[in-house]
């Protein structure tokens, strides 16, 4: 039977605000334990939640830049259950209420076709601290530092067709939550995860089967390795005869599989009722107008721009805006440069090739915008050629001296001087005799080899242009 | 001394008549002559409070003339107190020490007030005769067979008992109320929002409010100018000017308009409560007042709606006494779950466990919108019912409680216990402001009248009781004897 997957996103993502949602505590990730704990998060008797307006503004600024309906009044809920490292015995979230209601993501799939998926809606809600379970000899440490950051959760309509298309939906989330500046959202830091509602259903049927829930996915390659394990275990039920059981599962990436959380740990009755320690949230247009305003430019406005202003090719757009930090980077180096086009090339491949090859994040670049425009700029203007940069650059990723530095240091500055060119031309024919009576015989492509001659004796320092013309100026 | 109001108090100090340290001294002195019999105090000390007043004795002599300066004051054990255990009645938190304090107590702490200790209560508030507490029931200043009323019952025996010169309190369903009128004393429960509840131990989160207990109208004007006020720390505090409430004491009744709801003076009231409290209505007229009977078509329903709301929002309030951080663990617990179980067995009474269990079941799924959500339109329409009458009348006046005080012990039913706040859980689930004030006795048992009036009417209310005052002196009557000593 052929099967179709069906797969929804809940997205939590921590709004990068200065303090939690409900107190002044800091958020800073990495602190020692329970050093960033009030005694609100701590739950004392008597303490009472106050709401931090910087995670309105931030959450609304997401709304508006999805184009979702952003609520002028919402509430917040309890959710109650009992954990070690939920202080208060109970989560503030929004259920009836959200602040972002209905709105779209546009997501360019792997086969180049751009999609429409939903988004349900994002609502605001506190963070629970963490259990630690090793090193207390059979007993747990509470790290309360993270209770009461502020996520916003992020829901997605089960538009999800592959495994690949939820990592393309999850990555352009990301791009766009990058971009708006609103979370850190690193996935291995915890300050973006992800859990995935998985069904399927024989292609061609209208309801969906019943879904399972992952959780603890931690990676984009493992939302990937996960969904598509999920669904490699529902067709083996199903095609056995069996049923889908609606469970929550914890994907175990050392494994690489989903098993069923103990029953303990899902809580069946949450007993939601409206926050009655919090007003509702009041705001009004004006309010949601002076976040439209702050809007950054956003990845698609961006990728159109680059293509307009830059004569791109679609495909270099697209790469070149996926971070709103490459993008930027880009812009240095091709305003510094005057080459949009020699920018693009070297910030898409060479640039990101280093970066992935090493693992660091633009950031974080040992190469930064402005040298690369000065690199780009002495191609430009044939103080080296394009293949000598390559070696410039390796060098630029160890050595912080200027581009000029290191092509003086090196003493790969282009040979532009005509009577070294015509010595190098003149012992490339002589060392070649046959190659040059084929030229001359008319086999015009014998060229191309003959440049390559004076380049190789000159280590790549000729100007290739220069030899070019007066190799046929001789072999005239 | 000790019998006097704060306001006498007050000038008394001003004018030199007798110290901080004096006054202070004498309420120990009296604390531990009666407070072996009566159980009004959790907590005494001793210590700090006549170092508070030694200093509060030097700030007079630099020129320090705040008006409550000076003065003894014992908040309710609900209020958390820096550096002093805070057990809101429970063994769940019977060895709390509290790292910060409420802003009801930094408040008059910042007005010089001396702290002589912290009152017993109710558990968690939950009770109306002060039998809930874990640390034993309080007696009635009046008859040490009868309760003291609650969840309030320590202040309000305290004040009546003169143990201390005022105290605080909180009302969630007739708290301050209830045992003001039981214990023969004044009991303010301001509109919600009015003071902040940072640092108040959590009941019902929507309902609950702090406020004076004391000697006089003219005593809750001067602690409600302390207590009342904006607090950042608590969202639901008002961003209202706060007046001053003895400004209006002045004030002319005449042409006041007074509602009688019919539904207050109807089957269930006694008929010596009933009686004082139509003469007290006499005495308003006599001042020139109007009175009007007035519908209030939805009263039957607060009780049931309160005891859906107040468990609801209590449950998921208690939810943090786990065991986990501070407060009572049990012993040896084999893991996680036989910890949470037998914490919460353990640590908390039958009463809080009860209402527990009400407000979990009232929350959940499948019954959320039978009980909780219909609680909640009943709320609205009881406020409706009290925004209607207020637009014919400027205060609204009732009895407090349908009886006196009760004897211990003699209520075993639950809701029995609960129909006790009849007259009064209306007020809360109104958000209004209210006051009990002494009008009467019967058989050696005082008798509480209780003037409801709008939103952040406070300084009338506080002008409609304290004119019945300067008529009357329900007010200044005294227990001839406490536990059998003579006073």
């Amino acid at each position: 039977m052929e099967w179709e997957t069906v797969i929804g996103l809940e997205v939590h993502v921590q709004l990068s605000t200065k303090s939690k949602l409900f107190s002044g505590s800091s958020i800073k990730f990495g602190a020692e334990p329970n050093t960033q704990a009030s005694i609100f998060d701590l739950a004392l008797p008597g303490t009472l939640p106050v709401f931090n307006k910087e995670a309105l503004a931030k959450a609304v600024k997401f709304g508006v830049a999805i184009g979702a309906e952003i609520s002028k009044r919402s509430v917040f809920d309890r959710k109650n259950y009992f954990y070690p490292d939920l202080p208060k015995g109970y989560q503030v979230t929004q259920l009836d209420y959200p602040t972002v209601g209905k709105g779209e993501l546009a997501v360019t799939m792997d086969d180049g076709n751009e999609r429409v998926i939903g988004i349900t809606r994002a609502h605001m809600e506190e963070d629970a601290g963490k259990s630690l379970h090793e090193d207390y000899q059979g007993m747990s440490g509470i790290d309360l530092n993270r209770a009461g950051t502020p996520l916003l959760e992020i829901v997605s309509e089960p538009d999800l067709r592959t495994a690949r298309e939820a990592v393309a939906f999850l990555k352009k989330l990301h791009s766009i939550i990058r971009y708006l500046d609103i979370s850190d959202a690193i996935m291995a830091e915890g300050s973006m995860r992800c859990d995935a509602n998985v069904s399927i259903r024989p292609v061609g049927e209208t309801e969906y089967g019943t879904r399972t829930e992952i959780k603890n996915i931690n990676s984009f390659r493992f939302v990937e390795k996960a969904i598509n394990y999920e669904v490699q275990r529902q067709q083996g039920v199903l095609e056995d005869g069996g049923r889908i059981v609606q469970e929550t599962r914890l994907y175990d990436a050392d494994k690489d599989e989903t098993r069923p959380m103990r029953s303990k740990e899902v809580a069946n009755d949450y007993r939601y009722f409206p926050e009655p320690d919090l007003l509702p949230i009041v705001i009004d247009d004006e309010y949601i107008e002076a976040i439209r305003a702050q809007l950054p430019e956003m990845p698609d406005a961006k990728k159109a721009r680059f293509i307009e202003e830059y004569s791109l090719s679609d495909y270099d757009a697209g790469v070149l805006v996926s971070s709103r930090e490459i993008a930027e980077y880009f812009e240095v180096v091709a305003s510094q440069s005057g080459d949009a086009k020699l920018a693009a090339n070297w910030v898409s491949q060479d640039l990101m090739g280093l970066l992935n090859k090493s693992n660091l994040d633009i950031s974080k670049s040992p190469v930064q915008a402005e040298r690369l425009a000065m690199l780009v700029t002495r191609i430009k203007d044939n103080t080296i050629s394009g293949k000598i940069a390559k070696t410039v650059f390796e060098t630029m990723v160890e050595d912080s001296s200027s581009v000029d530095e290191i092509i003086a240091k090196k003493g790969l500055k282009q040979v532009t001087d005509s009577g070294e060119i015509e010595k190098i031309v003149d012992e490339v024919i002589t060392n070649n005799p046959e190659q040059a009576q084929q030229y001359r015989d008319g086999k015009e492509q014998v060229i191309g080899f003959l440049v390559g001659q004076a380049m190789k004796l000159s280590k790549g320092k000729a100007n290739p242009a220069a030899v070019n013309e007066l190799l046929r100026k001789k072999l005239a | 001394m000790i019998s006097s109001t704060v306001a006498e108090l007050s000038i008394a100090l001003k004018a030199g008549d007798i110290s901080s340290v004096e006054l202070t001294q004498a309420y120990l002195n009296r604390i531990a002559q009666y407070n072996g019999d009566l159980n009004a105090f959790i907590t005494v000390c001793e210590e700090s409070a006549l170092e508070q007043a030694k200093a509060a004795d030097a700030a007079r002599a630099k020129g320090d003339t705040s008006l409550l300066l000076g003065i003894p004051l014992a908040h309710k054990d609900i209020f958390c107190t820096q550096g002093i255990t805070t057990t809101c009645g429970s063994r769940m938190l019977e060895n709390f020490i509290s790292p910060y304090n409420a802003t009801v107590v930094e408040k008059f702490s910042n007005a010089g007030v001396v702290m002589l200790g912290k009152t017993n209560m109710d558990e968690f508030a939950m009770g109306s005769s002060n039998e809930t507490s874990f640390f034993g029931p309080v007696k009635n200043p009046w008859n040490n067979e009868c309760v003291p009323g609650g969840s309030s019952g320590g202040s309000s025996a305290a004040v009546a008992a003169d143990l201390c010169a005022m105290a605080t309190g909180t009302d969630t369903g007739g708290s301050i109320r209830q045992p003001a009128a039981f214990c023969g004393i004044t009991g303010l429960k301001p509109s919600y929002g009015r003071v902040s509840r940072w640092g108040m131990i959590a009941f019902a989160s929507s309902l609950d409010q702090a406020g004076p207990i004391c000697k006089s109208a003219e005593d809750a004007a001067l602690m409600l100018n302390v207590m009342a006020g904006l607090d950042e720390k608590d969202s639901t505090s008002i961003d209202k000017p706060v007046e001053d409430y003895t400004a209006s004491l002045g004030n002319s009744l005449e042409g006041l308009k007074i509602g009688i709801p019919k539904q207050h003076f109807a089957e269930g009231l006694s008929s010596e409560v009933e009686q004082a409290i139509r003469d007290a209505l006499k005495e308003y007229e006599k001042m020139g007042a109007i009175i009007k009977e007035i519908d209030l078509p939805n009263s039957h329903l607060s009780v049931p709606a309160y005891y859906v709301i107040a468990p609801a929002e209590a449950s998921a309030n208690l939810s943090r006494y786990d065991g986990v951080r501070y407060g009572y663990r049990c012993e040896n617990p084999v893991d996680l779950e036989d910890m949470y179980k037998r914490t919460r067995s353990e640590g908390f009474g039958e009463e809080v466990k009860r209402r527990i269990m009400i407000g979990t079941y009232a929350l959940s799924a499948g019954f959320y919108d039978a009980y909780y959500r219909k609680a909640q339109k009943i709320r609205r329409l009881i406020k409706n019912d009290f925004s209607n009458a207020l637009k014919e009348v400027d205060v609204i006046i009732g009895p407090t409680s349908p009886h006196t005080a009760f004897k211990l012990g003699s209520k075993s039913d639950p809701v029995s216990m609960y129909l006790e706040d009849i007259y009064t859980i209306a007020v809360n689930l109104a958000g209004l402001p209210a006051i009990s004030i002494p009008a009467g006795s019967a058989n050696g048992l005082p008798i509480g009248m209780h003037i409801v009036a709008g939103d952040f009417e406070e300084a009338k209310i506080l002008n409609v009781a304290h004119q019945f005052q300067k008529l009357t002196d329900w007010h200044r009557q005294k227990p001839s004897q406490i536990s059998g000593k003579e006073v």
